[in-house]
Formats: C-alpha cells, sequence, structure tokens
C-alpha cells in the first residue's frame, strides 16, 4: 500500500459530479442503494422504535401502526428461561454464568488442553444446577426453555463436541483402514443429514433404540444427536488445522526426541487447533442458529415460547414482532461473534504468507 | 424442602410446580414393553404429579399465559385428570409435544396421557388406547361470500388451504376424489397459518374442523363476509389418548371425561358442588362418592369427582372457559352439548352405577 | 504425489485395536438393531418396507411426474425427492449469482457499494435460517390478492398466490425426452471428439462452442410456443407458476447461503496476489480479460471446495420446506408418510440415505475435479 497522497480538496458536489462521470455505473448503483435506504429505514424506525408499544398485558395495550414489543416483555422470564419456576430463575443464571465461564478458557489465544476438560465438566455443573442433581430441588428439562436453552444447547454441545472432533479428525489421519474407515464413514454421513431429519429422528426413532427400563428424555436425546453432528463438523475444521500445522515441526519434535503421542498432544495439537480457532468458531455459530429447529420436537426454546405466546388470545396475530425479536437477538450474538472470529483469523495468521 | 409451596392450588404460581426433590419423575412404562393393568396409576401416585402431553401452543386448546400458567380446554382436562388421582390439579407437569412426537412420546413413557385434539381413528386404536371423545368435530369448508360459491361442489379447481399432517388432509383427498373434483392444496404446518393465509385471499377455500372454522369466521375482518359450506366430510372425534395395554388408566381418564359430562347433566359446577354434596339424589351421591365407593374400583379416592370438578368445573364450563361465547372463539356448543340438552349434541356418558 | 504402497504393515498392537474397534461397532450395531426389534414388537408396531407399495392417500401440491393418491409411497418419495433435487438447485445457481455480486461488490472501490454489500452478508450470516424463512414468507404472502396483482407488463404477475411467469410449451414429455437425449448425445460426442482427437486443439474452442449451439438448437426442436399467465375464475392460469412456499424457500436459501458464498469469493479473489492483476495488465489485458484469465482461475481453485460445502448445506436446509409447507421429500415422505404408516426407522432412514446419498456424489465429484485442476496446476 503506497501512502496516500494529499490531493486538494474540492467541494463535495464537484467530487460527486467527477464520481459520476468517472463510473457512472458505480455511482447509479451507489444512488440507488442509498434511495432504498432512504426509503425502507424511517418507516422502519416509526414502526421498531417510534410508534412501537413496549410494556403491557395484552396486544389491546398496544397502539396501531408500532411494534407490540409487550409480547416481549410481559413474557420476559419464559422468554428467557422457559417455564422454569420463578423462585428458583437464580440457578439459570447461574447455569448461564458457569457455561460462559467453561467455555471462557477455550477462547484464550493460547488454548490450554486442559480447558478440553474443564469446559465438559462447566457443562454437567450447568446441567446440575439447572436439574438439581439430588441436591437442589429437581427440575426436570421439560421447566426448561427460553433462550437459556439455545445457549446451553449451542455451547454444551460443542464443547462435548470439541474433544469427539478431534478423536474424529486424528482418527480420519490415522494409517490404520478401520479406524480411519470408521471415522470418514461417520463424519460423512453425519455431514450429509440435514439437522432437522436427525432431530425428528432423536424424537421418534431414538426411543426405539434404548432398552427396556431405560428412557432419556427428549432434550437429552436431541443434545446428544446435536453432539455427534456437531462434532463431524468439528472435526472437519481440526482436520483443516491439522493440515495447517508445516511438517517440519513433527520432524523436529521427533528429532527432539519426543515419541508419537507427546509429539501429538504438545506440538501437533496446540497449534492445529490454533489454526482451526476460526473454523471452530464459525461451526459454533451456525450450530447456535441451528438451535432455532428445536421447535419441530416440541422444545420450547425462545423462537417456540413466542409462538406459543401468540396461540394467547392476548398476543394473537403478532408473529412479526415474535420473528424480528428472535432474528434481532441472534444477529447480536452471532455478529458480535464473527467479528471476533474474523480479528483472531487475521492475528492468527503469519505474516509473509498470503492472505 | 421450601419448594413445595409451589404446589399450592390456587396461588398464582408458576407451572407446574411439583419440584419434588429425589422424587424420579422417570416413568412408568417401561419402553419396549406393554404397560401392564395399574401400572401408570401406581407411578403417577409414587410420582406426585401427573405427565400430560399436550398441542405446543394452539388458540383456546393449550397455551401458556403472561406467567407462564398453563390454560386451555384441553389443559384444563389435564388438571381434571391430576385432580382425579392425586386430589390436586396443579400436580401436573405440562410436556409440550410436536404433532410427529407426540404418540412416539407416549409410547417411551414421557407422558401418562396425551389431551392433545388428537382425532381417533381405527390404526390409532390398534396400537394406542382412546379413552373417550372430548370434542366432537367434523371437517368442513369456509369460503368468501363473495366468491359465490355456496356447496363444496363449486369449488372444482380451487386452491384450498389447509393445516398438513392432519387427518384432515386425507379426508379433502377422499372426498374430492369421490365427487370426482380436482383441488390444488395448500398447506401449513399449523392451523392459525393456515387461517391467515385464507384471509389473505392465497387460497380460495379453508378446510379444518367446524369448530376451528368457525373461529377462524369469527377471526376474520368481515365475519359476515365468508360463509360455512354446508357440507361435512368428515368425523373428527378428537380426545385424549393413552398407551395401550394399562386397562386401569383407560378407565381413570375416560372416567374423568364423564365426571365433567355427568356433573353438567346433574347441574353441578364448581361453584354449587359444596351445596350439592348433601344432595339426597342418589346418582349425584354416587358420582360426588357420597354412597357407593365406586372410586376405589378404578383405583381413586371416593371423592375424586369431586376434586374433579372443583378443580375444573363440569364440562360445560370447560368449554365456555375456553372456546365459548364469552372468548375471542365465540364457538357454539354444537354436537359437543348434552344429549339431553336444548339444542341437543352428542355427549351420552354411560351412568355412575 | 506418490502414495504409500497399499499394503502396509501393522505391528501386532494396530491389528488388536483395529479388530477390537470393528467389533465394538458391529457389537453396537446389532444391540441397537435387535433392541428396535424387541421394542417394535412390544408395542405392536410394524416394521419393513412393503409400506412402500400401498397408496398413500393424500394429495401433493407440487410434483414434477404424475402422482395420484391413489399412488404409492414409493411414488411420494419420488415426488418429494425430485422436489428436493430442484429447488436445490434452482438455490444453487441464485444463491452463487448473488452470492458472486455480492462478493465482488465487496471488494469494490464504492463506498456505498460495499457497505451495502456488508450490510446484507452480516444480516443472511447472522440470523438463523428458520426465522428468516418465517419472514421471507410473511412479505410474499403480504402481496396482494390476484384481483389486483402486481404485472409487470403484461406476463409477470406477484400475487399472494405465488409469481406466474411466461413459459414455453413443449411437446409430449416423451418427444421432449426424446429431444433432451438427443441434444446430449450429439453434443457429448462433439465434446469428447474435441478432448481425445489429436490436432483438433486449435479448434477445441471452437468445437465445443458449436456442441452447445447444436445441442440448444435440437432442444429447440421440441418448443411449441410461449405460454402467458392470464386471469380466470380463480386467480391466473397458463405459463409458470410459483407459489409462495417455493417461492420464500427459494428466497431464503438465495439470501442466506448467498451472504456465505459472498464470503467465499471475497476470500478467494483476495487469495490471488494482487501482483498477478497488475502483470496482466500490464501485459496489455483488459479489466475483463484479466478476471476471465488471470484471476477467477486462479480464485475458483480455492473458492471451489467451500462452495460445494455450501451447494450441500443448502440441499441440506431445503429440508426446512415443512416449515412453510413446500413439498420436500423431508415434508411428504419423513413428515406425512411417516404420519400415515408410523414406520418413523423406515421413513427417516430412506431420507437420511437420499441426502448422504446426493452429498456424497456431489463432493465426489468435486474432489475428483480439484484434483485434476491441481494436476494441472503442478504442471
Amino acid at each position: 500500500m503506497s501512502p496516500p497522497r494529499p490531493r486538494p480538496r474540492q467541494p463535495l458536489a464537484q467530487r460527486m459530479i467527477d464520481a459520476l462521470r468517472r463510473r457512472p455505473l458505480d455511482a447509479a448503483a451507489a444512488l440507488a442503494v442509498l434511495i432504498m435506504a432512504a426509503w425502507i429505514a424511517p418507516g422502519l424506525m416509526r414502526w421498531a422504535i417510534i410508534d412501537a408499544t413496549w410494556t403491557g398485558e395484552t396486544k389491546a395495550a398496544c397502539t396501531e401502526g408500532g411494534a407490540c414489543w409487550a409480547i416481549v416483555t410481559s413474557r420476559w422470564r419464559q422468554v428467557l428461561a422457559g417455564f422454569y419456576p420463578k423462585d428458583h430463575l437464580w440457578r439459570v443464571a447461574a447455569a448461564a454464568l458457569v457455561l460462559l465461564a467453561g467455555v471462557a478458557p477455550l477462547l484464550r489465544r493460547r488454548t490450554s488442553g486442559l480447558a478440553l476438560a474443564t469446559a465438559p465438566a462447566a457443562v454437567l455443573l450447568a446441567y446440575g444446577v439447572m436439574e438439581g442433581a439430588g441436591v437442589l430441588p429437581r427440575a426436570p428439562t421439560d421447566y426448561w426453555g427460553g433462550f437459556f436453552l439455545n445457549l446451553f444447547i449451542g455451547l454444551g454441545a460443542s464443547i462435548f463436541a470439541l474433544p469427539l472432533g478431534i478423536a474424529l479428525a486424528l482418527g480420519r489421519t490415522s494409517r490404520l483402514p478401520v479406524v480411519k474407515g470408521l471415522c470418514v464413514a461417520f463424519i460423512e454421513v453425519i455431514r450429509g443429514s440435514p439437522l432437522i431429519v436427525l432431530l425428528f429422528a432423536a424424537a421418534v426413532v431414538a426411543p426405539l433404540f434404548t432398552p427396556a427400563g431405560m428412557t432419556l428424555d427428549k432434550l437429552t436425546r436431541a443434545m446428544i444427536v446435536i453432539i455427534l453432528f456437531e462434532a463431524a463438523y468439528m472435526a472437519e475444521a481440526v482436520r483443516g488445522g491439522l493440515a495447517g500445522v508445516p511438517a517440519g515441526q513433527v520432524e523436529a519434535a521427533r528429532a527432539l526426541g519426543l515419541d508419537r503421542w507427546r509429539t501429538l498432544v504438545f506440538v501437533v495439537l496446540p497449534q492445529a487447533l490454533r489454526i482451526a480457532t476460526p473454523a471452530l468458531v464459525n461451526s459454533f455459530i451456525g450450530l447456535f442458529k441451528d438451535t432455532t429447529l428445536i421447535y419441530v420436537i416440541g422444545v420450547l426454546d425462545i423462537t417456540g415460547v413466542l409462538r406459543n405466546a401468540v396461540t394467547d388470545f392476548a398476543w394473537q396475530g403478532l408473529e412479526t414482532e415474535a420473528y424480528v425479536f428472535v432474528a434481532a437477538v441472534f444477529w447480536v450474538f452471532c455478529f458480535g461473534l464473527s467479528r471476533w472470529s474474523a480479528s483472531l483469523e487475521r492475528r492468527l495468521s503469519i505474516p509473509g504468507k498470503s492472505a | 424442602m421450601g419448594l413445595q409451596a409451589c404446589g399450592d392450588p390456587g396461588s398464582a404460581v408458576d407451572e407446574p410446580p411439583p419440584l419434588a426433590a429425589g422424587v424420579e419423575g422417570a416413568p412408568t412404562a417401561q419402553p419396549g414393553q406393554a404397560p401392564a393393568a395399574g401400572q401408570t396409576l401406581r407411578a403417577v401416585k409414587a410420582r406426585g404429579y401427573l405427565l400430560c402431553g399436550v398441542h405446543q401452543g394452539l388458540l383456546g386448546f393449550a397455551y401458556a399465559d403472561n406467567n407462564g400458567r398453563w390454560r386451555g380446554f384441553d389443559v384444563d382436562f389435564c388438571r381434571a385428570t391430576a385432580a382425579a388421582v392425586l386430589g390436586d390439579g396443579n400436580a401436573v407437569r405440562f410436556i409440550p409435544t410436536s404433532s410427529t412426537d407426540r404418540f412416539s412420546a407416549l409410547q417411551s413413557g414421557e407422558v401418562d396421557v396425551l389431551w392433545r385434539n388428537t382425532s381417533g381413528t381405527f390404526s390409532r386404536d390398534a396400537t394406542l388406547n382412546l379413552a373417550g371423545v372430548n370434542y366432537y368435530d367434523g371437517q368442513g369448508f369456509m369460503a368468501p361470500r363473495a366468491s359465490g360459491v355456496r356447496s363444496a361442489k363449486d369449488l372444482d379447481g380451487a386452491r384450498i388451504c389447509i393445516q398438513t399432517g392432519s387427518t384432515n388432509e386425507l379426508n379433502l383427498t377422499d372426498w374430492f376424489r369421490a365427487h370426482g373434483l380436482r383441488y390444488q392444496p395448500v398447506v401449513f404446518d399449523t392451523e392459525d397459518k393456515a387461517r391467515s393465509a385464507y384471509d389473505r385471499e392465497q387460497c380460495d377455500a379453508l378446510t379444518a374442523d367446524m369448530s376451528n372454522l368457525a373461529a377462524a369466521r369469527v377471526a376474520m375482518k368481515r365475519p359476515d363476509d365468508h360463509v360455512l359450506l354446508p357440507e361435512i366430510i368428515s368425523k373428527e372425534p378428537l380426545g385424549p389418548v393413552v398407551r395401550h395395554g394399562d386397562d386401569q388408566w383407560t378407565d381413570v381418564v375416560r372416567w374423568t371425561l364423564n365426571a365433567t359430562i355427568l356433573a353438567e347433566e346433574l347441574g353441578i359446577t364448581s361453584q354449587n358442588l359444596q351445596a350439592q354434596r348433601q344432595s339426597q339424589s342418589p346418582e349425584v351421591r354416587r358420582l360426588l362418592g357420597a354412597e357407593g365407593g365406586l372410586g376405589r374400583m378404578i383405583g381413586l379416592q371416593d371423592d375424586w369427582a369431586v376434586k374433579v370438578i372443583a378443580t375444573s368445573g363440569n364440562y360445560g364450563e370447560i368449554f365456555e372457559r375456553n372456546l365459548g361465547a364469552q372468548t375471542p372463539l365465540k364457538l357454539a356448543r354444537g354436537l359437543n352439548a348434552p344429549w339431553n340438552g336444548a339444542p341437543s349434541g352428542l355427549l351420552f356418558a354411560a351412568p355412575m352405577r | 504425489m506418490r502414495r504409500p504402497s497399499k499394503r502396509a504393515s501393522f505391528t501386532k498392537g494396530e491389528l488388536i485395536i483395529q479388530a477390537v474397534m470393528l467389533a465394538a461397532a458391529v457389537l453396537v450395531i446389532w444391540a441397537l438393531a435387535a433392541t428396535a426389534l424387541a421394542n417394535l414388537r412390544a408395542r405392536g408396531m410394524a416394521s419393513g418396507f412393503e409400506f412402500l407399495e400401498r397408496p398413500a392417500g393424500f394429495q401433493i401440491a407440487q410434483s414434477w411426474i404424475a402422482y395420484d393418491p391413489v399412488d404409492s409411497h414409493a411414488r411420494v418419495f419420488l415426488v418429494g425427492a425430485l422436489n428436493t433435487l430442484s429447488v436445490a438447485a434452482a438455490g444453487i445457481v441464485l444463491a452463487t449469482v448473488i452470492g458472486v455480486v455480492a462478493g465482488v461488490a465487496r471488494r469494490a472501490r464504492s463506498l456505498v457499494a460495499r457497505g451495502a454489500a456488508s450490510v446484507y452478508v452480516e444480516v443472511a450470516r447472522n440470523t438463523p435460517l428458520p426465522i428468516q424463512l418465517l419472514v421471507w414468507y410473511a412479505l410474499i404472502t403480504a402481496a396482494p390478492p390476484p384481483r389486483a396483482a402486481l404485472a409487470l407488463g403484461d406476463a409477470i404477475f406477484l400475487t399472494n398466490r405465488g409469481l406466474h411467469l411466461p413459459s414455453l410449451t413443449t411437446a409430449a414429455p416423451a418427444w421432449v425426452l426424446f429431444f433432451i437425449l438427443g441434444a446430449l448425445g450429439v453434443g457429448s460426442a462433439l465434446v469428447l471428439w474435441a478432448l481425445t482427437a489429436r490436432g483438433a486443439t486449435r479448434h477445441r474452442r471452437f468445437v465445443l462452442k458449436g456442441a452447445v449451439v447444436l445441442g440448444l438448437a435440437i432442444l429447440g426442436l421440441a418448443i411449441r410456443g410461449v405460454s402467458l399467465p392470464h386471469r380466470t375464475g380463480f386467480g391466473f392460469e397458463g405459463g409458470l407458476e410459483v407459489s409462495p412456499p417455493l417461492l420464500s424457500l427459494l428466497a431464503a436459501l438465495t439470501f442466506y447461503t448467498g451472504g456465505y458464498i459472498a464470503e467465499i469469493v471475497r476470500g478467494g479473489l483476495a487469495s490471488v496476489d494482487r501482483g498477478q492483476g497488475e502483470a496482466a495488465a500490464a501485459l496489455g489485458l483488459s479489466p475483463l480479460q484479466t478476471v476471465r484469465l488471470v484471476t477467477l482461475p486462479q480464485a475458483l481453485r480455492v473458492m471451489a471446495p467451500p462452495m460445494v460445502s455450501q451447494y450441500l448445506n443448502l440441499l441440506k436446509n431445503s429440508s426446512l420446506a415443512v416449515v412453510v409447507g413446500y413439498p420436500d421429500l423431508v415434508a411428504v415422505f419423513g413428515g406425512t408418510s411417516l404420519n400415515q404408516t408410523g414406520q418413523a426407522i423406515e421413513t427417516l432412514g430412506l431420507v437420511l440415505v437420499f441426502f448422504v446419498a446426493v452429498s456424497l456424489t456431489l463432493s465426489w465429484a468435486v474432489n475428483s475435479w480439484s484434483r485434476r485442476q491441481q494436476r494441472w496446476s503442478v504442471r
């Protein structure tokens, strides 16, 4: 990049005319975009904010022509935590904190192997806090719901999927044909299947596969399926990371006298995971968005809670508000994460290598 | 346990609160085995609450209010069942089920009973048990008055909005085939979507159960611009479903429903219940457990029906509260009136003897 | 690249590990199958594939092949599979167009173009597809009813019952098939000849173009005229009709996947060294020639694998059709057929087999393509 040369500043109108003359097509397109934005934005603003109603117990409280956000605010507990008992909301908050604390070490610049073990422990702890685990009063998973459930499924499944994905990726690069074959078959079958079909299977088919006397609740079954699903995708991300570790690293480690396992654990994997992190984060974003699919098997996540709300006479017909709200919530989370992932990618990229 | 207070009937607490430490919510029927008679009832009593499968959100039938308390026609029958077995209408956990997973949830023991407006059919009864009919329905059509359609036979070549995965879809096909007419289905995964699509004139007619059609008509901007066509093309007996093989449990569910019907017939309401307990009428006395000791024959307390009526009221009260003229659905009793009512309907429960 | 010799030798430990894993895998599958059979028997549920022959009994809104409710569940599978494939194919084409435009715009000089493309990409990629689908559906069904259709000329109409487009009328299906086969046969014969004949290299390009033109000409013989949509009692007749479920599904799949493709295109273009473009310009190539002959071929190699995985995602995401009522494979066979027959294992199993088979075929095709590309690039 050459340093920008200082140019004499011309009046704005002059510059616009120049631009129009030099690149008429570009300028026309830009103008069209601006006009469209100017046309849409004010109406949207008026609907979503200026004319919107923020509180109320029924849709009767809402003004015509504006968004009726009261459907969300009057049910904030359901939106956040589903049907979890009121007196125990602290457990939901605690579980969410435990989950986030469990993920945090994974997001540090240098992922330590320890986090691979502590993060699943955090998920189990969060599950225990929510469910009761024999210590607190029991709250089975059908009390759970709302946005917490999206977080729990998204984070929890990813955390368990990561070690499994690493194992699958290593298995796929194994020189043992049986190990490799099994891993490849698993990864390809899962990656070829739509999640919605796997969820149907978790709801309808999975109970047929559990032996008499053993039952798993619907959320657990869905969770297992989502973990397997995500593991296959993470395996591909990790495989990309493994391929990115220079062969010289392995040779150097072996030359230093490390055996195969030590080379893998202390030299190859840390670098591979580091390279794979952006891909892993993107895969997580994809999964997090997909958690809204859980509604199709009758689990009331944030989407489900709001779709249930519009079947209450009090809020009948407010689908638009429900969908726009869910979209906005996910946008904030996913956009933030993808920005972070992009910056990570830039930091991790090795100077001198292209892009 | 400080939590037990949650189960306090009548208090405006969150649904459903029997969080009991140490009590296993786990089921009851072993998957893969037909439940033996009495197994479900025993399991529900040991557990301390009922697992009731409901719709994940259906106007008037099952939905959660702002405080997270489940309400609706089917929900009231869930509470009635819990009251019959456990004496407490709040001792229920509501399990939302989708139309795909409802039967598998029942068979695998995730729920004890489905009160989830399910159409009874031969093949469903073959693998499960239908425990009565709490809502008689029939499929019909609605069309805009301006279209000039006055009979379903005028609908040749029309587009018809319908909810997918329902028996309605099959009935529609059968009827049009039988009459040698063509049509184009416009399908939706939920009833309310089909309804709003019709409202936006995406199709020429809407087909659904008559109750839903009547409700849909009222919900239109100008109800008088729409007509319900005279043809009723199918029977839809909606009712509770239980697992095959546990006859005692089937009886409990069936007689919970019958108790609400008999109560209406005998003029017992949740308001006059205490007065009626002093009644000298032998029928009333047998229903309310003052004589006969009938409850014990199906493993319940003698005053089980008192608890049912105290919790949900009689059939008429449940209907009016959730679907009737006072609600936005404004459904008429129609087929769901007592057999000796005026006008009469199909509700005809076996006597308590 | 030399592959290691096929006959690798294993240590005793490695052999044992493999044997144990294989045995464990077989055992797990056997145990699951046995449990399922026992459970099915205990619940009195049917198993096996006889249901495929039984009449389905329900109508399907859209089908590429003749379908009648008396047809079997097997035919339902076929109808659903064709619907899935067709919506996926259309979605792939449209998403590629949108994605390439947005991806190029993200590297444009104009700030507004860059900004608009960025807003699009960030919205498309960061909101859940099911929600996008519901929003598109709401938008499309908010279009006016047929009597107040939005019309473009007298040929294209948008109503809340869908988009009505002019279409070509063709000869009888058997003749169309005949012409398609003819066109493919003549075209591929020419191409094969051009690729294999010695000395034909110089004319290769000419022959390829000729093959395409000739093929199209043969296809043209099948066309009998143009059909325009026109109003009738119940809406429109004639022309091609894109129903609201299909339209919203296509819009959502295109919008969502387009965002991902835009990022791939941007990355692909960025991966080509800037010097290459400058060198091409110095050699006197026009900007368009530079892109076509220098930048694109190199970028394409980087872009192909992630593009294909996006295409496969689109195929899988088309199963969300059930949300808006488009009769794809998952909705009709994994949904209605399953509900009618109650045979969840068989129906969902067949659906999965279909998706896995299509995915594997596509990725295999692309892998072999990219291997060939690499071989050429090494040379």
